[in-house]
Formats: C-alpha cells, structure tokens, sequence
C-alpha cells in the first residue's frame, strides 16, 4: 500500500479519476471552441459553453517544466530525488505529474522530449504518470 | 505627480516587530498586536482611532479584538503574500468612498517557529489535493520552482544568472543590521549550497523566519497631520491567475504581475522609467527576473543578465529589494508586508540601506506560486 497522496474525487471530476483507474487518460472537450481542456469542469473555462464532451486523449505528451526535488513529500522517500514535472498534451491541456521508467537526472529529462502516458495505483485509484514514448510507437 | 489628489491615501504608520528572525517566544496573534502597537506608536494613534481592520493569515475579526479594536470597515482578503498589497488597495478605495477614515493593516506570522500558527492543509478534494498534491509537491519549493527550466529554455538564463539574483541581494542584505543572512556571498557559494529542488539551491531559496508589520492608511488631505512624512498611494494593482502552478497560461511570465502592475502604473500615471526603487516578492530567485521584465524595466529574456550586469545592487541604477529581500532579510511565509515596509522605510529616508532621491517606490507582491499578484506605486510627494 502507497502512502502517498490519494485524490479524491468531486462528482465533477469522478469521469477523469474513473478514466484513470480503466487505463484511459479521459479529458474535457468544447465543442462550440473544438478545444480539449483540464482540469474538469461541466463547462467550457474559454467560452463558458457547457456543450462539452468527455473523451479519450491520446496520451501522448511533451515535457514542458519540471524540477527534481531532493526533500521528498508524504510517502516519497524511497523516490527521493524525483521529478515533479508539468507536461503539455498531444490536445494541448497541461497537467501536473510524476515522470516514471527513466532515472530522474537533468541530463536524462531533456525539456520537449516525447512522453506517454501510464498509471499509478494508489489505494483505490490510479494517477497519471508519463514515461519517455517508445520511437515511431504509441505504446 | 499626475496622480488623481482628491482620493489619494497615504501611509501615515509603518513598523515591524520589534524583532524578525528566529521567535520562539511569540505567537502569530501577538507579532500582529506587536506589529500593530509598534505602526500605532509610529503615528501617534491609539486603538480607539482605528475603524479598519484588514489582515490575512489570521482573521481580521480575532486581529481587531485581540487588540481592541472594533472595526466598521474589515477585509479579510487572504490571497497569500501580496494580501497587504491589496488591503491597501481596498483600503485607499474604502477611504475615497467615506467606507472608512484610519485603516490598520497587520501582518503576522510565526513560520519559522510555528507557535500559534494556523496550519491550511489541503483537501484531497480541492483542485490541488487532486491534480498536484499526488505528484509529490512539499510547500513552494517543489512547485512555486517548476516555471525556471521553461524559462530558461525559452530565453538562455544561465545557472550562474539565477544564483546571482542571491548575490546581488545579498550585497543589500549586508547593509542592513536585521537582516537574517548578512554574509557576502558568491555565485559558487550558491552553487555550494545543498539542492532543494533542481535547479534551485538552498541560497536561491528563501529563509523561513518569524515577524510581522503594519500599516495605518488616512486620506491624503489627513496625512500631514501625523509625526512622519507620509508616504503617499499613486497608483494600485491587483490580479490573479491560476490556483496552480501547472495551469498558468505560459510558465515564463506572470500574467497576474502584468495586470496588477499596469493597472498600478496606469492610475499612478507613471511607467518604469519614472521608478527610482523597486521591491519584487523574492520567495525564490528567479521571482525578481519575472518581476523586472512582467513589470516592464527590461525586455523580455533580459532580466538575468540586467541584474548579473550589477543593476540592481548597491550603487545601480534600479536599486531592487534594498532590505535583502525574502533571500536575505525575512521571510515569514507571506513577505509582501516586508516589502510594503522597506518601499516605506525608503521613501521616509529612513532604510539602514537608503538610496539616495528616492521620490517613487513600486512594490510587487505575489500570491500563493504565480497564482496571484498586487502592485503599489508610493511616493513621498503628494
């Protein structure tokens, strides 16, 4: 069992925290603006539309900024030094995560490089991570 | 001055505690009442003058009875660090309005030492419990840090740039007897320094540290009434962004510094150039770059190098955050009060550090990590 932080959902963002746990990276759309974005809301944050739809992102991503913390939070201590990173999404939204199956080192995140989405178990929930995108290949 | 005089406020009271640093022996609660006997004293006020009360950290309602007072005007505006920025905003519009005549604005906070300090633990059901607490975020250096390699990327800041910001500031901090870190330092020094979180280094970073201040505020028409030369409210700001860090518009600016500082230039009727000391919210190093270039003093991608060039220390041409700042002087948690008090102490003639002709002062605060932002123009001529 992690002891580290679990969300817990709002009935807003229960569709975004099932997507987790089914594997899935399940994001809002605006279809008025044909434009994803995060985090959820029954209504579009640019227009104010509330003609939005749930949907699956690709998953793939970009590392945008990140730093690599040595003091580590509640339930980090054996990843200790590790990255929190922001990563920007194939469909445009950002978010906040963990980056995963590579050596946390400035040398080995290298700011753009392509990345894909996984999942972290915690507790009853699962959290989306990224790890560098296998080449020519979506995983 | 172009300023609009018929509502112009100034401040008339201006004190910290008596002492900033390390304070076991002194809660929250009475480094505000501390802060606020000490700003009354300045200006020759008892609690019985006082008919506004604003404060952030801990309630204005608790402030005011702590310390006897029984406002008819409160503001309870608690957006982090830049709160007293914007107290004094409203405060200026209160005033202006007849909503209030003697505004206290108080500031305390023990948290370096923790006695009697509100904790704010996050929901894991708010917008931060869920979509950054599980990442592994501990407090601002884990994520109030996370813009600068964007930044760098974008506009080639160095590491050597970054650490210099410490250094610069450090050369004030070295000037004034209650700063907390008054040894000279170099940019190796900074490199030294154990990480806290990649890139930044325990020198980037700011101190944690007890103390408080505060402020009085009265109708411009009222401050010559009082025993020391006031300081007058040009032109104000506010603004906000993102409730976290990974949803800011674009990492390398400030969109909440952009509006709070040109609605602040925009009322004081004055633009960089007119500015002879500046103070940014220096929580972390890379904050007062953000700030000289979100402001408008230099272009964009040219901060590092403007302040590495020795612009902004003892004897440039745009004396920046001349107490040390939240690097070297203080930092209690929410700095902008401090910063408020050092444009003050400037524009009075009074700073350990004083630069020589400083007519006009600007503060820039920020709140929470970019999520926020206030902006003062102040002047000593009316």
């Amino acid at each position: 069992m992690s002891s580290k932080p679990v969300p817990k959902p709002t009935p807003e963002t229960q569709p975004f925290w099932d997507g987790c746990s089914a594997g899935e990276l399940r994001i809002q759309r605006c279809k008025p603006c044909d434009a994803a974005y995060f985090y959820p809301r029954p209504f579009c944050p640019r227009c104010g539309s509330d003609e939005v739809e749930w949907f699956r992102a690709s998953g793939r991503a970009r590392l945008y900024s990140y730093v690599i913390n040595h003091r580590p939070g509640p339930g980090f201590d054996e990843d200790a030094p590790y990255a929190i990173a922001v990563v920007e999404l194939e469909e445009g939204p950002r978010m906040m995560t963990n980056i995963v199956g590579v050596e946390n080192t400035p040398e080995n995140l290298v700011l753009d490089m392509p990345l894909q989405v996984t999942f972290e178990r915690r507790d009853e929930m699962a959290v989306p991570v990224f790890q560098p995108a296998v080449e020519g290949g979506t995983r | 001055m172009t300023a609009k005089q018929a509502n112009q406020v100034a401040i008339v009271g201006a004190a910290e505690t008596n002492e900033v640093g390390k304070l076991p022996g002194v809660s929250a609660i009475q480094l505000h009442a501390e802060a606020a006997r000490n700003t009354l004293a300045d200006c020759g006020l008892t609690p019985a003058d006082v008919d506004g009360v604003a404060a952030a950290g801990i309630s204005p309602i608790e402030v005011a009875h702590y310390l006897g007072v029984t406002p008819i005007w409160i503001d309870n505006t608690a957006i982090g660090g830049c709160s007293f920025l914007v107290h004094v905003r409203h405060a200026a519009a209160a005033i202006a309005s007849g909503k209030a005549r003697t505004v206290l604005i108080t500031h305390g906070q023990s948290g370096r030492s923790r006695v009697g300090q509100p904790s704010m633990p996050a929901s894991p059901q708010s917008i931060q419990g869920q979509f950054e607490a599980p990442y592994g975020v501990l407090g601002p250096p884990t994520a109030f840090t996370i813009p600068v390699l964007r930044y760098m990327k974008e506009y080639g800041l160095t590491h050597e740039q970054l650490a210099y910001v410490a250094v610069a500031q450090r050369k004030w901090a070295q000037r004034n007897p209650r700063a907390m870190m008054r040894d000279p330092i170099t940019v190796d020094d900074v490199f030294a320094s154990r990480v806290i979180a990649y890139p930044f280094h325990l020198l980037e970073c700011c101190l944690v540290t007890d103390g408080g201040g505060a402020l009085v505020v009265v109708s411009a028409e009222r401050a010559r009434d009082f025993p020391k030369r006031p300081v007058y409210v040009l032109g104000t700001g506010e603004a906000c962004e993102s409730p976290i860090v990974s949803q800011m518009e674009d990492v390398t600016t400030s969109k909440a510094f952009r509006l709070s500082s040109r609605e602040a230039f925009a009322e004081a009727g004055i633009g960089p150039a007119d500015v002879d000391h500046l103070m940014v919210y220096d929580a972390f190093a890379h904050l007062p770059l953000y700030g000289l270039e979100d402001l408008g003093f230099v272009g964009r991608g040219e901060a590092g190098a403007f302040v590495a060039e020795g612009n902004t220390e003892p004897g440039g041409r745009l004396p920046m955050n001349t107490s040390g700042g939240g690097l070297s002087y203080t930092h209690t948690g929410m700095y902008g009060m401090f910063a408020i008090q050092e444009s003050v102490r400037q524009l009075r003639g009074e700073a350990a550090a004083q630069v020589e002709g400083v007519e006009v002062g600007f503060v820039q605060g920020v709140g929470g990590m970019f999520m926020a932002a206030g902006s003062l123009v102040l002047s000593n001529a009316s």
